[in-house]
């Protein structure tokens, strides 16, 4: 811990929960470092994210919500809270999971598993979308066309209106998904080296696509990673831990790195980064992509075709870098010229608008 | 020795092989690195600029390559009015490339100006006046004193090579700004020093501190402009950590071209310079410059600097894309020089461009008193809520500072707080004028009987 003045603590003496003052502590909280007990931990991680959802009117009574579940630790966390705050404060929402299959074998078939058993742990029906079924094409099979540099911009783009489809079929009217504060401090940082104002200005929006068919909000917005993963492992919650076998070149992986450094000096430094994002002195004069929608899909694009058309039509066409990078006249070609012999191409990765 | 191949009049020697340079702590690669690689049929590619002289750095031979980083330079300075004849400049110098450019760059148009008030008939034309300001840091760093000394006595020499227009050398002692005239300002430093717990927040402390120090040198000594090197990839550094020290809202105010929140307004023209294109400078011009007085960082700024120095490794452009993507950020109403009559002294056709700057009063910043960022939403309200029922300055002065100050400078306990307090330079407490802050909020005060008389 960088130079504070934090107490060290007694071995074998037992120090009493900060917060109740009769319990034992088991656990030093990630995000402020106090010593506190299992039961208060539970207590204040929920009731944040209680203060959260109010805070910033999430939901309105009765609105029928899909919780975008994967089976990994954040969206089973997620799943968990919600319907166990949606009974304890009387929200009136009608839950259930979203799934989105993208055919990654041996890893999404295996989560999948994870949230078919959430449906009956939690009491939340299911419904499962695929990318072969939408798109005709799974990631293996996509990784298999254009190898191991850009898939990730492939499954971030598809997997985004994939969800859109998918609480369009159940007729949801909110979409949650359990992107949490380091995720959001992740995506602060990338958007700033990536030179991307228009996205930097709405990637701290808790509620986003307002105006369009299905909003999607972030509860979990102000929420430690570390903290969900506490909340899991003590409560014995039932998550897929593995990392997506295609991820290690993931260029967000550069960023998530420096913020775990970061953490470890000032764990405070993740909400840190969170209000600096939100206070940014965007200019209102600043070019904003123009949001229409696509030709051929219908979805929402600020182009003629939508991401999602454009990456098909490539790969459908042999053409695998089709709509990879930015295109030559546009703002920032330099930059992207001078990447093309990098190893890290800073190329987005799709998750960063979902 | 072997000679410049530069016109810079300053008599420097070329030094033997490559220097590390310690402003932004970036390692030089062997130079022939720097170049591109030679065309198909295995001779050197020519410069991309002149097409004369083989490759020196990137796609530009030397002499090209040192003219592309003077004309950035020249077009900051112009760009944003920077330097007026009538001016007396004081160029900040801590050692290192960055500051040994800005130095010798400001010298080469002093230069020009004086030559060309010599050949004028009428002499109309002042020139503008140049000063050299270095702050001695011993007192808080682990630097054997002998060798802050041998530094400062090349930095001496450094200074007295800048023919024919002499410059004046200023030599600030650190703690100086914390003694009032008595012998006790290293013991007062260390005590304050010794309340801030957190690493990071003491490094940035001792920024300001470094900052008002040349702020009072300027002052006292007649100098109207503060010039420092800070460079794209110093500047890329600080905005990625403001970013991490929440101090997103006030980011802005601290990079631009020109900052009048100071009494003494600082100008930095060396703004849109890589690093590495300024000690290759140096390297080319056989520039002096001094590892001695190297200030490694520490605590979240070595991290982020690390970081960045990671990333630029990746990709040369990173740097520059940071600061670009900041730039996009609304800067201050300080962030401009906007006295009426100030821009006469430009040429018409410049002139144009800065007519419509207005004086915009209306929109001041309250400013933390400790590193003087405008405060964002949330410590105004904060502000508002606390100002109401205070009574000593002390209170004053803790409800006006930033949340990042509060965290990682301002102590905890009340001990140490109040020993703080007391120890620190009046500068820092100066800066909170009571009056004055009432005036900006009274609009949002609340009393019992609405008569706002009772709190003046």
């Amino acid at each position: 811990m960088e130079g504070s003045d934090g107490k060290k603590s007694r071995r074998g003496a037992g120090r009493v929960c900060s917060i109740c003052n009769e319990r034992k502590a088991a656990l030093k909280r990630p995000k402020t470092l106090e010593q506190i007990c299992r039961e208060c931990f539970y207590t204040v991680f929920e009731d944040e994210i209680h203060r959260t959802i109010v805070d910033n009117h999430l939901f309105k009574p009765g609105e029928r919500v899909a919780i975008g579940a994967s089976g990994g630790k954040d969206s089973t966390v997620l799943a968990y809270v919600l319907s166990e705050l949606n009974r304890r404060h009387n929200y009136g929402l009608d839950l259930f999971l979203l799934s989105v299959d993208e055919g990654i074998t041996g890893y999404r078939d295996d989560s999948l598993e994870t949230v078919k058993r959430n449906e009956i742990q939690y009491g939340l029906p299911l419904k499962i979308v695929s990318y072969k079924t939408l798109y005709g094409w799974t990631m293996d099979e996509i990784v298999k066309a254009i190898g191991l540099k850009n898939n990730c911009t492939f499954c971030g783009v598809f997997r985004r209106q994939a969800l859109d489809r998918g609480a369009a079929v159940m007729k949801a009217e909110k979409l949650v998904t359990g992107h949490n504060a380091d995720d959001m401090a992740e995506t602060i940082l990338l958007n700033i080296l990536r030179g991307d104002i228009a996205r930097l200005s709405r990637c701290t929006f808790i509620t986003t696509g307002e105006d369009g068919p299905i909003p999607r909000c972030k509860p979990f917005k102000y929420t430690y990673e570390k903290e969900i993963v506490m909340y899991a492992y003590f409560k014995k919650l039932d998550y897929f831990s593995t990392e997506c076998i295609y991820s290690p070149n993931a260029y967000r992986g550069f960023a998530r790195e420096f913020i775990k450094d970061l953490e470890r000096i000032r764990p405070r430094a993740i909400l840190d980064i969170i209000r600096s994002g939100e206070n940014f002195r965007i200019s209102s004069s600043t070019k904003m992509p123009e949001q229409g929608t696509c030709e051929r899909c219908g979805y929402i694009s600020s182009q003629k075709l939508c991401k999602a058309c454009v990456l098909l039509d490539g790969l459908n066409r042999g053409l695998p870098k089709q709509g990879i990078g930015r295109s030559r006249g546009r703002n920032n070609a330099k930059d992207e010229e001078h990447n093309k012999d990098s190893s890290f191409q800073s190329k987005p990765c799709g998750a960063l608008d979902v | 020795m072997s000679s410049c191949r530069t016109t810079c009049q300053s008599h420097c020697s070329r030094s033997d092989g490559a220097q590390d340079f310690n402003e932004s702590s970036i390692p030089i690669q062997n130079i022939s690195i720097a170049a591109e690689p030679p065309t198909s049929n295995g001779l050197p590619a020519p410069c991309s600029k002149c097409g004369a002289e083989e490759r020196f750095y990137g796609s530009m031979c030397a002499v090209c390559f040192r003219g592309h980083v003077f004309g950035k330079f020249k077009l900051a300075v112009t760009n944003n009015a920077m330097i007026s004849p009538s001016d007396n400049l004081l160029v900040a110098f801590s050692g290192g490339h960055a500051s040994r450019v800005a130095l010798q760059f400001i010298h080469e148009m002093q230069y020009k100006a004086f030559t060309s008030w010599v050949a004028s008939k009428s002499q109309a034309l002042p020139v503008f006046g140049v000063g050299v300001a270095f702050v001695d840091e011993r007192v808080a760093s682990n630097q054997p004193s002998c060798e802050v000394d041998k530094a400062i006595e090349e930095i001496k020499l450094i200074v007295s090579d800048l023919a024919p227009v002499q410059k004046e050398l200023h030599i600030l002692p650190i703690e100086s700004i914390c003694s009032l005239g008595s012998n006790d300002g290293k013991s007062k430093l260390n005590g304050l020093l010794e309340t801030i717990t957190d690493t990071t927040g003491r490094e940035d402390f001792l920024h300001f501190l470094r900052m008002l120090s040349l702020q009072k040198i300027a002052l006292e000594r007649g100098y109207n402009k503060l010039v420092l090197g800070s460079c794209t990839s110093a500047i890329a550094r600080h905005i990625i950590s403001a970013t991490v020290k929440g101090r997103g809202y006030s980011l802005p105010a601290d990079f631009q071209y020109v900052d009048v929140r100071w009494e003494i307004p600082v100008v930095l023209p060396l703004r849109d310079c890589l690093a590495q294109e300024l000690s290759m400078v140096c390297h080319l011009d056989g520039l002096k410059t001094q590892k001695l007085l190297d200030r490694p960082c520490v605590g979240i700024n070595a991290l982020v600097s690390s970081f960045v120095t990671r990333l630029q490794d990746e990709n040369p452009s990173r740097e520059s894309t940071i600061l670009r993507t900041a730039e996009k950020l609304k800067p201050f109403h300080f962030n401009k020089f906007s006295k009426n009559g100030y821009h006469d002294f430009l040429p018409s056709r410049l002139r144009s461009k800065f007519q419509n700057v207005k004086d915009d009063s209306s929109t001041k910043e309250v400013l933390c008193p400790i590193c003087g960022s405008p405060l964002d939403e949330s410590d105004l309200q904060n502000l508002i809520k606390k100002q109401e029922n205070y009574q000593e300055s002390i209170d004053y002065f803790i409800s006006q500072c930033c949340q990042s100050c509060h965290f990682q400078i301002l102590p905890k306990n009340e001990v140490p707080l109040v020993q703080f307090y007391a120890l620190l330079p009046q500068p820092f407490t100066q800066r909170v004028n009571i009056n004055s802050l009432r005036d900006q909020i009274k609009d949002c005060l609340i009393s019992d009987d609405d008569d706002l008389d009772d709190y003046s």
